[in-house]
């Protein structure tokens, strides 16, 4: 199949080429595109909350609709719009670091994106089926068993779908790592982004299996009439809270980690220096990784685990600050004496590293158990946690979008609405969030529905209501910038930045097979060791040979086709046992297709270097 | 490559598995896969171990097990990993036939574990009204072995799609990994059942 063949098609053949495609770069769009919408549908509803407490005691929406509208804030935000968006730009943007022509199962990787697409939009369908769910995004039972309506049946098998595509996403990606690297590539001469990548997925492969088992407990518990958490038949609601955080908390660290692998990529490029301590940036990861699996119960502290319990916790919490700090470090050291130049995507890294120094230093406070008695479930919390994840992974996420937008669509995003974007969103975030910490302080709790009069809170929640609309502006400018920059953005070069990594030595956008020869790599910042020397382009690590590339597939699609209806069968058969017969039919037709993706051959096919040669610029 | 060939001994590379790039890579995959598999596990474990005494007046687990019907299904069990062990030998060997008599002899093991399996729950079902929804240790009980019992149906439905599959054409280097995964995939059933016997079967008869 020649590339010139992919162009000036109708929009029937783009359809079909974006159902069936296995490219990851395709893929990779496509998770950011789907991960953009639903942001816009998690930040509507983040306005209405916020509308809501505008003033003490309003009632623009009802108290139901207010407890619809934070549990779905916060469940499209973390699972579909943070997560996807991240792993959009891993799956875009890590096979071109470590110089790989795809990931290691394409077909695995469209599948982990239909799988997510589709449980977004499960969730999202509650809202026309009878209401959203209502228990909080955290679920806890036994509130989530006596939530009426289907909202929460919603929940459970929307997350359960896009987190079975995330967890493929997530082996795909480490055995990318592992078996696909350029030669010369060695693990620590890996781009921090990558190595990130790995270990954010390490921790997918871990902590996600345990989110399966809650939400298959608490589907049987409410739609098959099991006990794990009705406790007059024996059952205790405190094993979801540890199966939920056992999850809930690695899941903080896979959406930070991938962003500290942006800054880490952002600032040595734009410092024109390399990495200030790579080594201990590399070692900070995995500790971070690996306490993240050790601090759960910090969720649980006012649970009532005990005094030791509490203090193990509390102490692996604190410590977390180490690694996190070293990397804070180390990314100011890499600004010393560089040659720096600010533009949109470095003003978003600049503006990163004191927010997210606020929310590190606010999670240590709320990391001392005895104190956390009083920040519990109050305003501080929410402060803390909008403060690293907003701070953090948001702030990451448009970063990352300047600095790789001229390598995924092949122009420059403009750089005035960048800078406004930038400013609105940055002032409206430290408004809408800063002043929460005091709330928080003065005793106003989270998740309630109105305050009252007099209290002292009205000031700081008409503040905090005005600079979430900042925020919403400078989202908006954003969307304008990639709709300008779509008609009529600046082309841009291979290398617009004058960047150091393997991704910038092939054209903008790649070609499908990514990199004509295997590039050889002769250290770390392989590009511009090249630079260095006078090159400027990689040395080839092959001669011209056929490239083998994997066949499309509409199966993954199919697939997914299946799951969801049977999903929605699951969801409906409480009330009526005839969806049983969707619940079958869903899961024949994806098991099936399976069975047929088993027994059809598929060797994939090759562009031959008569082709490449011809296609050469 | 044309991996569609059959090899014989002499074209056979050492570890016809991974002698592919699609070979490792599922052979790694696996693994992986493998991992997660262990922390679903761990927590249905955990879960099992918190609600076991929770029997809400129901039967106990000294009322309901019996060790000798488990110590049967073990001895199954165990048997058809080493079967599969003698199969991907003889895969190594490069004989076919013996590779698939093996896998063969491993899933009527497989079947008949499961045949145990379905006559225990029966039995608890059908003599001491022990069912899913009756207490939360039957809840954490089928819910535990049960999804074990699911992972050998799935083990079996890909063994038996593999051999039918393959039967006329035989062995070669794109069948070869997935004979593999699936031999990695079915130890580790295994394994999982040696805990679920230790911790579901023998805890449960002395506490």
């Amino acid at each position: 199949m020649s590339i010139a063949a992919t162009q000036n098609r109708g929009f029937g053949a783009t359809l079909w080429d974006y159902l069936t495609t296995v490219d990851h770069k395709k893929i990779g769009n496509m998770y950011i595109a789907a991960g953009a919408f639903f942001f816009l549908i998690g930040g509507l509803e983040a306005l209405i909350i916020r509308i809501q407490l505008i003033k003490p005691e309003n009632d623009f929406i009802t108290a139901g609709l207010y407890n619809e509208m934070i549990t779905m804030h916060g469940t499209t935000m973390i699972f579909f719009a943070a997560t996807p968006i991240l792993i959009g730009f891993m799956n875009a943007i890590m096979p071109l670091q470590i110089g790989a022509r795809d990931v290691a199962f394409p077909f695995l990787n469209a599948l982990g994106f239909w799988l997510f697409l589709f449980g977004g939009i499960l969730l999202n369908l509650s809202w026309i089926f009878g209401g959203a769910p209502d228990a909080g995004w955290t679920s806890y039972a036994p509130l989530s068993l006596q939530s009426p309506g289907h909202g929460v049946d919603f929940y459970v098998m929307g997350l359960q779908l896009s987190g079975a595509g995330t967890l493929m996403g997530g082996i795909n990606f480490i055995v990318t790592i592992v078996t696909m690297r350029a030669p010369g590539m060695t693990y620590m001469r890996m781009p921090l982004f990558s190595w990130t990548t790995f270990v954010t997925s390490i921790l997918i492969l871990f902590a996600f299996p345990a989110l399966t088992v809650g939400l298959f407990l608490l589907m049987f518990d409410r739609m098959f009439g099991s006990a794990f958490f009705d406790v007059a038949l024996g059952g205790n609601a405190i094993i979801w809270q540890h199966l939920f955080w056992i999850f809930g908390h690695p899941e903080v660290y896979i959406l930070i980690l991938p962003a500290f692998g942006i800054f880490s990529e952002i600032i040595p490029a734009f410092s024109k220096k390399r990495l200030f301590g790579y080594t201990s940036m590399v070692f900070a990861t995995f500790l971070i990784a690996f306490l993240g699996f050790m601090v759960w119960a910090h969720h649980m502290f006012t649970v009532g685990l005990g005094p030791v319990a509490n203090a193990i916790f509390a102490v692996a919490t604190m410590a977390i600050a180490v690694p996190t700090g070293i990397k804070i470090f180390n990314w100011l050291a890499t600004m010393w004496g560089g040659s720096i130049t600010i533009n949109s995507a470095m003003l978003w890294a600049l503006a990163f590293i004191p927010s997210f120094t606020i929310g590190g230093m606010t999670g240590v406070m709320l990391g001392a158990a005895s104190a956390d008695y009083q920040y519990h479930d109050t305003y501080f919390v929410v402060a803390h946690f909008h403060y690293v994840i907003v701070g953090g992974v948001v702030f990451g996420i448009f970063a990352a979008t300047h600095y790789w937008y001229p390598k995924l669509f092949g122009r420059i995003l403009n750089e005035g609405m960048g800078k406004l974007a930038f400013w609105l969103f940055f002032i409206g975030f430290h408004l809408t969030f800063f002043i929460q910490h005091f709330l928080g302080l003065m005793g106003m709790p989270r998740r309630y529905w109105v305050f009252l009069e007099g209290q002292g809170l009205d000031t700081g929640n008409l503040i905090s209501t005005l600079g979430a609309f900042l925020m919403g502006l400078g989202t908006i400018v954003v969307l304008i910038n990639v709709i300008y920059t779509a008609v009529k953005g600046e082309k841009a070069p291979a290398d617009p930045w004058d960047a150091r990594t393997l991704e910038w030595s092939i054209p903008s956008p790649p070609p499908e097979y990514n990199f004509k020869k295997l590039p050889l790599v002769r250290g770390l910042d392989p590009l511009w060791i090249e630079k260095t020397e006078g090159k400027g382009k990689m040395t080839a690590a092959e001669p011209a040979v056929d490239i083998h590339m994997p066949n499309g597939s509409i199966f993954p699609f199919i697939m997914t086709i299946g799951f969801f209806i049977a999903s929605l069968g699951f969801i409906f058969q409480v009330d009526n046992h005839l969806w049983l017969l969707a619940v079958y039919f869903g899961m024949a037709l994806a098991l099936g297709t399976m069975l047929a993706r088993s027994l059809k051959d598929d060797h994939g096919h090759h562009i031959h270097k008569e082709e490449l040669e011809r296609e050469a610029d | 490559m044309s991996q569609d060939h059959s090899l014989n001994p002499e074209t056979m590379p050492h570890d016809p598995a991974k002698a592919t790039t699609e070979g490792k890579h599922k052979f790694f995959g696996l693994w992986f896969f493998l991992g997660g598999e262990t922390v679903l596990f761990a927590c249905f474990f955990g879960t099992f171990i918190a609600l076991r005494n929770s029997t809400a007046g129901g039967p106990t687990s000294q009322e309901l097990f019996g060790l000798e019907l488990v110590f049967l299904m073990t001895i199954l069990l165990l048997t058809s990993s080493l079967t599969s062990v003698y199969a991907i030998y003889h895969m190594k060997n490069n004989d076919f036939k013996k590779m698939q008599l093996w896998f063969g002899i491993t899933a009527l093991l497989g079947i008949g574990f499961l045949a145990c399996e379905l006559y225990e729950f029966a039995h608890y079902i059908t003599e001491y009204g022990f069912t899913f929804r009756s207490s939360a240790f039957g809840s954490s009980f089928y819910t535990l072995v049960g999804f074990h019992g699911g992972h050998v149906v799935f083990g079996l439905s890909w063994l038996i799609a593999l051999m039918v599959r393959n039967a006329k054409r035989g062995l070669n280097l794109y069948n070869a990994p997935k004979y593999n995964t699936f031999s990695l995939y079915w130890h580790f059933i295994d394994v999982v059942w040696v805990f679920i016997f230790t911790v579901v079967y023998l805890m449960g008869m002395v506490s």
